[in-house]
């Protein structure tokens, strides 16, 4: 049984309400840092813990604290990017919805690191039900003295607020959220000016994933340095995964960073291995804006070692032979699906849900989708193959946000690792109309042979 | 303040801190400058979205070389001292902006012939320099009808670009007008809350800021081509605006009135409606004399000078030149 910092009192019955989160030790972070602690201090234990952003990028947390512009004056913000919109990651609305003041103490000890007094959460309009939670949780907070003014006598004041957004993917960009907050149209902003130094009503802000500031509650509870020993190399401490699809047992599961894959996918205390007892055909290990990995690249990598569940095992072998962690959601996929099929669902997602401003996405997502749908249907032709990897190569990286190398990468990543699935939907074209194909004739992947020097 | 130096296609020039890698390749001139369909040098905020300008930074600043990772927007980043850029001498900015040429055509109708704008169209302007005579987009694009915005301005937003350059217009003109773009993504368009916003005196110049054939003159429409006008420098005593305008006629009759475009097809100065749709009389204005057409647009016709040519040797022309 491996640790858990995030999840270890979900169990408890009850745990969504003050008296019993307090009881099992709520709180305690907020405590020691306004009491004993001094701001510069409580970032320190965050860059000494290692940890990394987990909205996706991965970016180092204690870091992008320290880049946080303090003129005299003008005020500071934390939000909350709890817009948890990507195809295949639910962990922050699990988290939300069972343990909804961690997040809050997490928010509070954080604040009070950067020196916030207003802080957001924002988040998505899907999960308005859990704004009622988070709102019940504030209002407990305030009641008991852990918000407001003057909070624990410490001479600090910090006001929380959620804001519900109205259901857009790109509002998790955190300049198209911090737009959206701003009640504007959400389109991500032009960089720079980095969000550090001129955010929300153009003052410095920092934008952290839910799952990144509920970390912040067990570094400052037990140290960074004892955050920093859980995992590998520069994956340290716990993270949450989402695991969907052809699996024994799906839902979230908090794993210790450098859990062999096959372990995560195969073990009972985890995924429970493939269900039905069918193969496994293909994984996207971090969410739909990931390149999706085929069988024999999923509990190794290219060059024959175990693939490991960090940033950098799951990355291994760059964009050719590797993928990403992304923000954890873990899709794994069966001998029955088909990689056409799936990504010309990814591709209708992103077609829908980019904002439109500059041209490459705008036009280009529309385009991969409009094809893909083409050879989903079994009326393509070889030529359309390539032309998708011609139009995500145009996207990717020419785009304002990176919504658009999301919405290229797993198209370029299919056709790379599957390209004799897409020429079957033009060669089969009889077979395709039929959307289950692939229950009568299973297509699996063809590792290459290896090269001989 | 320090002048900085920044190189462009092997060419040097020094600038104030601030400048825009576009705006120096301006100073430099048109053999070095990008194309930019959405920026505009009298919109704040403007640029950034159509990505025609992408460059190379080959060289960050003297401080700082390493190269930048991606392309970047010429119009949205400023110069750091010491930067080197690439714009013509790169294969990889080249195949972009074709790439870019192409995406901007996939879902335009390419209705030139029956196009008011046709003739000084940066689209038109674009693909003729960069664009491929064939499509690769063999399915239907996307349309909408057409919408009159007040009794002036047809909005044809099948040829529009989104370069948000009109929402611009008229955000900076009524200071309570947020939304001008509805839905998202393929699906969005330019919203007609313009017309209820932009009730405003000023609003003509969302014609002359469009730089496709989206936003058009309703009093010009289908009158003439715009290569068979004359078009003169003209002034009169407005109590508006400025009142210089440029009439554009054939024979004695102006047929229409539109804002001073610079080099680059960009209005320093606005240009109220009343000069702009209701002043059509000789008697109105006061002649200046003929404006020069530019070379390398398709207004002139057979003289056109293909931008290619010009930017095949960006170093063997000198910029002067190509004025
Ligand atoms: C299109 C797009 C959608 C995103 N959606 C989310 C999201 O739903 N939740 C999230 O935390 N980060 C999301 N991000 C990442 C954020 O921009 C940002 O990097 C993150 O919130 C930073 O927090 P972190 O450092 O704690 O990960 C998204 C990014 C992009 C480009
Ligand atoms: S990449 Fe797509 S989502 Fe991002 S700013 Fe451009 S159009 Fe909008
Ligand atoms: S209508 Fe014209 S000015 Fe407005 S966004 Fe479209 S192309 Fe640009
Ligand atoms: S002119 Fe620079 S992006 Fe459009």
């Amino acid at each position: 049984m491996s640790r858990k910092l995030l999840l270890a009192k979900d169990h408890v019955p009850g745990i969504r309400s003050y008296d019993v989160y307090r009881a099992n030790g709520g709180y305690a972070s907020v405590e020691k840092a306004l009491k004993t602690m001094s701001p510069e201090a409580v970032t320190e234990e965050v860059k000494k813990s290692g940890l990394r952003g987990r909205g996706g990028a991965g970016f180092p947390t204690g870091m992008k604290w320290s880049f946080l512009a303090k003129p005299e004056g003008v005020p500071r913000y934390l939000v909350c990017n709890a817009d948890e919109s990507e195809p295949g990651t639910f962990k922050d609305r699990y988290l939300m919805e069972r343990i909804p003041h961690l997040l809050v103490e997490g928010m509070i000890t954080s604040s009070f690191a950067l020196g916030a007094n207003t802080s957001f959460i924002y988040i998505r309009g899907e999960y308005f039900y859990v704004s009622r939670i988070l709102e019940q949780a504030i209002a407990e907070a305030y009641a008991n003295g852990w918000l407001g003014k003057n909070i624990l006598g410490s001479g600090y004041d910090l006001d929380l607020y959620v804001q519900v957004g109205a259901g857009a993917y790109i509002c998790g960009e955190e300049t198209a959220l911090l737009e959206s907050l701003e009640g504007k149209r959400g389109n991500p902003r032009i960089k720079p000016p980095f969000p550090a130094v001129e955010g929300l009503y153009r003052c410095p802000t920092v934008v952290n994933n839910v799952e990144t500031i509920a970390a912040v509650v067990p570094i400052v509870n037990d140290g960074g340095e004892a955050y920093a020993a859980i995992g590998i190399g520069r994956s340290t401490g716990t993270k949450l995964i989402s695991a969907s699809g052809n699996i024994n047992k799906p839902g979230v599961y908090e794993i210790e960073l450098g859990l062999p894959v096959e372990e995560f996918l195969f073990s009972d205390e985890y995924c429970g291995g493939i269900a039905n007892g069918k193969r496994l055909k293909a994984c996207v290990p971090g969410g739909s804006s990931v390149p999706i990995l085929p069988e024999y690249l999923v509990c190794k990598t290219a060059t024959g070692d175990d693939r490991l569940m960090t940033y950098e095992s799951l990355s291994d072998g760059g964009f050719a032979t590797g993928s990403m962690l992304g923000s954890g959601g873990f899709i794994v996929y069966d001998e029955n699906q088909c990689v056409v099929r799936n990504t010309w669902n990814f591709s209708r997602f992103y077609r829908h849900e980019s904002c439109g401003q500059c041209s490459p996405c705008r036009e280009g997502t529309g385009w991969m989708e409009t094809v893909l749908r083409r050879l989903e249907k079994g009326m393509g032709n070889l030529d359309d193959i390539d032309l998708l990897v011609g139009v995500a190569k145009k996207i990717e990286g020419n785009t304002i946000c990176p919504l658009g190398d999301a919405a290229a990468w797993p198209v370029a990543a299919a056709i790379r690792h599957f390209r004799h699935e897409f020429e079957y939907h033009v060669l089969h074209a009889e077979k395709v109309k039929d959307p289950k194909h692939g229950h009568k004739e299973p297509i699996m992947p063809v590792k290459p042979a290896p090269v001989v020097a | 303040m320090s002048l900085i130096k920044i190189t462009i296609d092997n060419q040097t020039i020094e600038v104030e801190p601030g400048t825009t890698i576009l705006q120096a390749a301006r100073m430099i001139g048109p053999g070095v400058t990008p194309p930019a369909m959405c920026y505009y040098s009298t919109l704040e905020t403007s640029g950034g979205y159509c990505r025609t300008c992408l460059v190379k930074v080959s060289k960050g600043s003297e401080k700082d070389p390493r190269p930048m990772p991606k392309l970047v927007a010429s119009c949205r980043t400023p110069v750091m001292d010491g930067m080197e850029v690439q714009n013509y001498t790169s294969e990889e900015v080249k195949d972009v902006r074709k790439a870019v040429t192409e995406f901007l055509l996939i879902n335009h109708p390419i209705d030139c012939p029956i196009c008011d704008q046709a003739g000084e169209c940066h689209l038109q302007d674009l693909s003729y320099d960069r664009g491929k005579s064939q499509s690769r987009y063999d399915y239907e694009k996307r349309t909408f009808d057409e919408i009159d915005i007040g009794p002036t301005i047809k909005l044809n937003m099948n040829r529009c670009i989104l370069c948000y350059r009109c929402v611009k217009v008229a955000d900076q003109l009524t200071p309570q007008r947020v939304h001008g773009v509805m839905n998202r993504g393929w699906d969005s368009e330019i919203s007609t809350y313009i017309e209820g916003a932009v009730n405003n005196n000023f609003s003509g110049n969302m014609i002359d800021v469009c730089p496709v054939g989206a936003l058009t003159d309703r009093t010009f429409r289908f009158k003439s081509r715009v290569w068979f006008l004359k078009p003169y420098d003209a002034h009169r005593d407005c109590p508006d605006c400025a009142g210089k305008a440029v009439i554009w006629k054939f024979g004695n009759d102006i047929y229409r009135v539109t804002g001073r475009k610079d080099q680059w097809g960009e209005v320093a100065e606005w240009i109220c409606n009343t000069c702009r749709f209701e002043k059509k009389d000789l008697s109105d204005w006061i002649e200046e004399g003929p404006r020069k057409i530019d070379r390398h647009s398709v207004i002139s016709q057979n003289h056109y000078l293909k931008g290619t040519q010009f930017v095949a040797s960006p170093e063997a022309l000198p910029a002067k030149e190509l004025k």
